[in-house]
């Protein structure tokens, strides 16, 4: 049986909800272990299980927290060194990018990107990964026996609870740290906290770009999100603007969202922000300019100027809901 | 203040990109290119700190003859230097392979920061810096949306989901920047003219100590095996507004039992 590692990374106290996606995937692939890292990490080993994993390995330690990439890096690196496991597969996230740079040159190792399918018959490994603005879905292998790096976005696979959860077995490493790994320094996190339903979540999104023309104007996009119980997002460009914070980002370097309706408002469509938005299952876009890309994919496009249908649409819903 | 940025050649980003069906490669024949906008953010962040500060820019690429002309608006924008890693050879390089002839290349100018853009924007594997710092024995800062460069550190704030954190290393490091960290300087015409005149130094993989059988397609370790069309979404209908577009949305999202 294949041995598929899972990186858990843990987030704010929680397993991020891309470890729970691979582990669901890495059970139809194979054994799955799963790795811990981090104080509290211990607490996560039951939910672990639950969605898969046979083993999981443990390690506490604040340097984790304390200290970007580097730490991880250099235990993921020795367990797999050690184990060989056929494939270690990381989230898209941004310590898990930072990570599996780093791991990628230690193990001087072959490495995938943005996997959408990942299948493995024996030791051949097939990955598609969705190329040139995702118009081609290209397969892609890594050769040779030594472990594999898939990298995969959040969302590409569902997570999935077993009818009945593994109990797994677990070890806790014992591993000291020199200085040689503690050098980018955490000094502290902000978490800046939008209101409202969360993007991932909200089954509508209401987004807005650089057509809304200034900052002030994403009120009419959280006035539109209010009345249908919506989370707003952004374009890269906005938030690069500074217009709203990073958390409202959608798209490649952003979140990736499957909401049920996805409105888009003055975002002309680029790559950039599409392949955080395309798996929604109706998309509505509003943009002054009748070539912008958006219209290409959009279930319902209106051409038209995104500061006067906004408000209107708002009170045309308020009207209809009485 | 010895900066170095690397900065990548990509085909226009608004263009199509296609791949060549023998090659499995991406046509880059006829096809504007342009240096990766996403570099444009590094090359400011080093010019800021150098202006401010003292010290060069030199800004390294490693691609075709043609990667020359992203190296000069590179220099156009105020750099000092080019270091230009071309070769045959290193033609279908990985992302692994990529960061260890840039980190080779690198070493010999004896950085105090090494300056990347998060991911580039035609491959997007975000691979390449954290390999470089590797193999350079650099710590990295990344996604950094903001970054000081003082008494012998370089601190960032670093976008992470719902936040940003303050991250800090002692120099020499290696930073990644993100779109938010400046707006980048269009160059001038003078500056066009004077990048004319500024030392490009040419490199081979020979040079760099790699054989040809490291590098390049044959030291890729990923094959690409074959390729499908993605499935697309088709257009729907388009509207233009006359003053009802509010009715048609309602409609549509009463149709989809939104509302």
């Amino acid at each position: 049986m294949a041995k598929i590692w899972v990186f858990a990374e843990i987030a704010e106290g929680k397993v991020h909800r891309v470890s729970l996606e691979l582990i669901t995937k890495a059970r139809e692939l194979g054994e799955v272990t799963a790795v811990a890292l981090g104080p509290g990490a211990s607490s996560h080993v039951a939910m672990l299980g639950e969605y898969g994993a046979n083993r999981v390995l443990v390690h506490e330690d604040s340097t984790y927290d304390e200290y970007l990439a580097e730490p991880a890096a250099q235990t993921l690196g020795d367990l797999v060194t050690k184990e060989n496991p056929d494939l270690l597969l990381i989230g898209t996230t941004y310590n898990g990018r930072d990570i599996a740079a780093r791991l990628n040159a230690r193990l001087n190792c072959g490495v995938i990107t943005d996997g959408a399918s990942i299948t493995l018959d024996g030791s051949s490994l097939k990955v598609s990964v969705p190329w040139y603005s995702a118009t081609t879905l290209v397969d892609v292998t890594i050769e040779g026996g030594t472990t594999k790096l898939v990298l995969v976005r959040p969302k590409s696979f569902t997570s999935e609870k077993l009818a009945t959860p593994l109990t797994p077995q677990v070890e806790n490493l014992n591993i000291t740290f020199d200085n040689s790994v503690k050098r980018a320094h955490i000094v502290e996190s902000v978490v800046q906290k939008s209101e409202g339903p969360t993007l991932e979540e909200s089954t509508v999104v209401v987004s807005g770009g650089r057509g809304l023309k200034q900052a002030e104007n994403f009120s009419l996009l959280t006035a539109l999100a209010e009345q249908l119980n919506g989370a707003v997002g952004a374009s890269r460009a906005v938030v690069d603007a500074g217009w709203v914070p990073y958390s409202y980002q959608v798209g490649q370097t952003g979140k990736t969202v499957k909401p049920n309706v996805y409105i888009a408002a003055g975002i002309s469509g680029a790559i950039q922000h599409t392949v955080g938005m395309k798996g929604a299952k109706y998309i509505i876009a509003i943009n002054s300019d009748a070539d912008a890309p958006i219209f290409k994919f959009a279930d319902l496009g209106i051409v038209g100027d995104a500061l006067k249908v906004l408000p209107a649409l708002t009170e045309e819903i308020k009207k209809r809901k009485g | 203040m010895n900066i170095v940025v690397c900065v990548k050649q990509v085909p226009e980003p608004t263009g199509t990109n296609r791949m060549d069906p023998n090659s499995l490669r991406i046509v880059r024949e006829g096809i504007d290119a342009v240096l990766d906008p996403a570099d444009e953010f590094s090359i400011e962040a080093a010019l800021q700190i150098i202006e401010a500060q003292g010290g060069t820019v030199t800004v390294v690429s490693m691609g075709p003859t043609r990667a020359a002309e992203a190296i000069r608006r590179g220099l156009a924008m105020g750099a000092t230097q080019g270091i230009h890693i071309s070769d045959p050879a290193l033609s279908g390089s990985d992302a692994l392979t990529t960061a260890k002839v840039l980190a080779a290349a690198i070493k010999r100018t004896n950085p105090d920061l090494v300056l990347c853009a998060t991911e580039s924007s035609d491959a997007y594997t975000g691979m390449v810096p954290g390999g470089i710092a590797h193999f350079l024995g650099l710590p990295q800062l990344t996604f950094a949306k903001k970054l000081t460069v003082a008494n012998g550190k370089a601190t960032i704030q670093r976008q992470i989901e719902g936040g940003y954190q303050t991250v800090e290393a002692a120099l020499p490091a290696l930073v990644t920047v993100t779109g938010s960290i400046n707006t980048p300087r269009y160059p001038a015409l003078k500056g066009i003219m004077q990048a004319k005149k500024k030392p490009v130094e040419q490199l081979t993989a020979a040079d760099l100590g790699f054989g040809p059988d490291e590098v390049g397609q044959k030291g890729a370790k990923e094959r690409v095996l074959g390729w499908q069309p993605a499935e697309q979404r088709k257009a729907g209908q388009v509207v233009k507004d006359d003053g009802t577009a509010a009715t048609v949305i309602a409609d549509y999202l009463a149709s989809i039992k939104v509302i």
